[in-house]
């Protein structure tokens, strides 16, 4: 088990914001997290990857304990985050963007007397073209469209050579054609880390759902099950699917 | 191609600064007034790429950097005024003439040291580094930025500046320190001396160029543009952005106290008035004026502002600041990249014109 948590509460201003009682994971799954608005999703990520603080519970990843970490540890740990909102370095090129998230030492020593290697220029082309940026590297990352800023923000989280990637809402204001795209690099890359994917788009969960899907309504665990059941639970129709037809991105 | 045009106005300053006035100050046309205030320029130019390296880069607005340009300059000052002190304290070390004016007795422990050159050099880095170390630890590690950094920078210079108003200090209150007259043996007030100190300035402005030019090309620069960009993405990419940006304040405070120190024997004089918030502002603005974010563009402001400043004040004495406010207000307006940035979009919009292929040259500007 890559991942187990325990009993997870975290509540903002007396609002319970999350009251998770249970989530495992395995390596190399990929699971898709879905729910109304509010249901804690996002919270949930952000207390994964120590952006917000647990009121209680337990974290364990990969065997050591998660919760209290800063940042930086965590993300040394092997998680790594990608943002609802692209968080690319808009000033930077693509290739910067890339170098800096490549898998190294990051004090400031090493990066004052960093010199640029084959292995890293290779790896650095190898991601690129994955989620193909290959003929942006020389671009301001500022000057990429949308989409391109979400693939470079996956791309900068796969260059850190993560054991769980963290992934919110990566389809949100993507062309049909983009989230396709986008679909297939998830699944591809399920084969080499553990992911965790935040959706509304239940054309694009059902694209990417191969293993389970975690429901999450009010902050509570609502059921875990393959695509097929969790679409044809009354409970989950009731408290979600149902709400607005299909697409629930904006209510 | 963005070297060829870099070679260009590296070739001129150098002719200019380096020959051209020297040369005419060793002839006679040019005053050796002229050739300290070009020092001092040069060393406000050293407090710019300071600036610029943790505003422009880094995003972090300090707006205490004349503060740390002062200890640089109270620790030369310092030396220079015991070489020339003449009252005797009851230890035997003598001791500067304010002092006995102030009925001190005897030479305050803190003085002692910055009898030796060395030692005084040494301290001008060593007490600003610890300054901003300490400083900067408290502030990063609570997470202050933006505009509370800008506010608490201030409270510190304004802190500061009051500290070193007070007699009870003993340097010199608000007079500061003055009556310099040798330095290392050397007499200030010759005009060979005062040529001199205009070439170790230069000097160092170029050193001081070459190196942050290194360092803003490194990796490490281009962490800093990640701070300035996307400072939890940084965090998130695994950099421990507090130590990024400790490592960058002290190293502008270090800019900051070397630029001090080459300025207080060029000018003879340091008060807290070179310290105070005004000054810490103004700094800034050099750098905002001159393009932010691009060293040349730092180097250009400090140097533009500083003589117009110094025109300005002979010509319209009373309207200085309404100028400088003026010049703040349009550049933010209609130049947010500043001086250069204006220079290269012209030179780009007249090359492309002469040539039909805008678009590389177009990016070439972007890069530089």
């Amino acid at each position: 088990m890559l991942l187990t948590v325990k009993n997870l509460s975290v509540s903002f201003g007396g609002v319970h914001a999350l009251n998770l009682s249970g989530f495992n994971l395995l390596n190399r799954e990929l699971r898709v997290i879905i729910g109304p608005n509010g249901a804690g999703k996002s919270t949930f990520l952000d207390i994964l990857c120590g952006k917000t603080k647990a009121d209680a519970g337990q974290v364990h990843f990969d065997g050591h304990s998660v919760l209290g970490k800063s940042e930086v540890r965590i993300a040394d740990m092997g998680i790594g985050r990608k943002f609802q909102k692209p968080s690319v370095f808009p000033s930077l090129t693509v290739y910067d963007n890339m170098l800096l998230a490549f898998k190294m030492n990051k004090g400031i020593f090493a990066s004052l007397f960093f010199k640029p290697n084959q292995e890293i220029d290779d790896r650095i082309h190898e991601v690129a073209l994955k989620v193909g940026l290959q003929k942006c590297l020389g671009k301001v990352a500022g000057e990429l469209s949308h989409g391109q800023k979400q693939w470079l923000e996956i791309a900068i989280v796969v260059l850190q050579d993560p054991k769980l990637m963290l992934i919110d809402e990566p389809a949100a204001g993507m062309s049909d054609e983009e989230t396709e795209k986008t679909g297939e690099l998830l699944l591809q890359l399920a084969r080499q880390h553990a992911i965790i994917v935040i959706e509304h788009d239940m054309k694009f969960v059902e694209q990417i759902a191969q293993d389970l899907v975690t429901v999450l309504v009010r902050g509570k665990l609502l059921m875990e099950g393959t695509f097929e059941e969790v679409r044809n639970d009354q409970r989950v129709i009731d408290s979600y699917l149902g709400r607005a037809n299909v697409q629930l991105e904006n209510f | 191609m963005g070297n060829k045009k870099d070679f260009g106005l590296y070739a001129c300053g150098i002719a200019l600064f380096l020959i051209i006035l020297p040369l005419g100050n060793v002839l006679g046309f040019v005053s050796g007034n002229t050739i300290s205030l070009w020092g001092r320029y040069f060393c406000f130019a050293i407090v710019a790429l300071g600036v610029d390296l943790i505003w422009g880069y880094t995003g972090i607005l300090s707006m205490c950097q004349a503060f740390f340009f002062c200890l640089g300059g109270y620790s030369v000052a310092m030396h220079i005024v015991l070489k020339g002190a003449t009252a005797s304290g009851t230890n035997g070390i003598p001791m500067p003439d304010f002092m006995a004016w102030n009925q001190v007795e005897a030479l305050p422990f803190f003085w002692v040291p910055f009898q030796s050159f060395g030692l005084s050099l040494a301290l001008g880095l060593l007490i600003p580094a610890a300054f901003a170390l300490v400083f900067g630890y408290f502030i990063f590690r609570s997470r202050i930025r933006g505009v509370y950094m800008a506010i608490i920078t201030q409270a510190l210079a304004l802190a500061m500046w009051l500290i070193f108003l007070r007699n009870e200090t003993m340097l010199g209150g608000t007079n500061g320190l003055t009556d310099f007259k040798t330095l290392l043996g050397l007499s200030l007030s010759t005009p060979g001396m005062k040529l001199g100190l205009y070439l170790v300035s230069l000097i160092t402005l170029g050193v001081a160029f070459w190196f942050s030019r290194k360092l803003v090309d490194s990796k490490f620069g281009k962490v800093l543009q990640a701070i300035r960009d996307s400072e939890s993405r940084t965090s998130y990419t695994a950099y421990r952005v507090m130590h990024y940006k400790l490592a960058i304040f002290i190293l502008a405070a270090l800019l900051a106290a070397v630029a001090g120190m080459l300025y207080a024997p060029q000018t003879g004089i340091i008060t807290p008035g070179r310290m105070d918030v005004r000054a810490s502002v103004e700094m800034v603005m050099w750098v905002a004026i001159g393009g932010r974010g691009k060293l040349k563009g730092a180097i250009l402001g400090s140097l533009i502002v500083n003589f117009l400043y110094s025109i300005c004040t002979s010509l319209f004495p009373d309207s200085w600041l309404f100028i400088l406010g003026f010049l703040f207000v349009t550049t933010v307006l209609y130049f947010d990249k500043g001086l250069l940035g204006m220079l290269e979009t012209v030179a780009a919009k007249l090359g492309s014109k002469r040539k039909p292929s805008p678009q590389p040259a177009g990016h070439e500007v972007m890069q530089s």
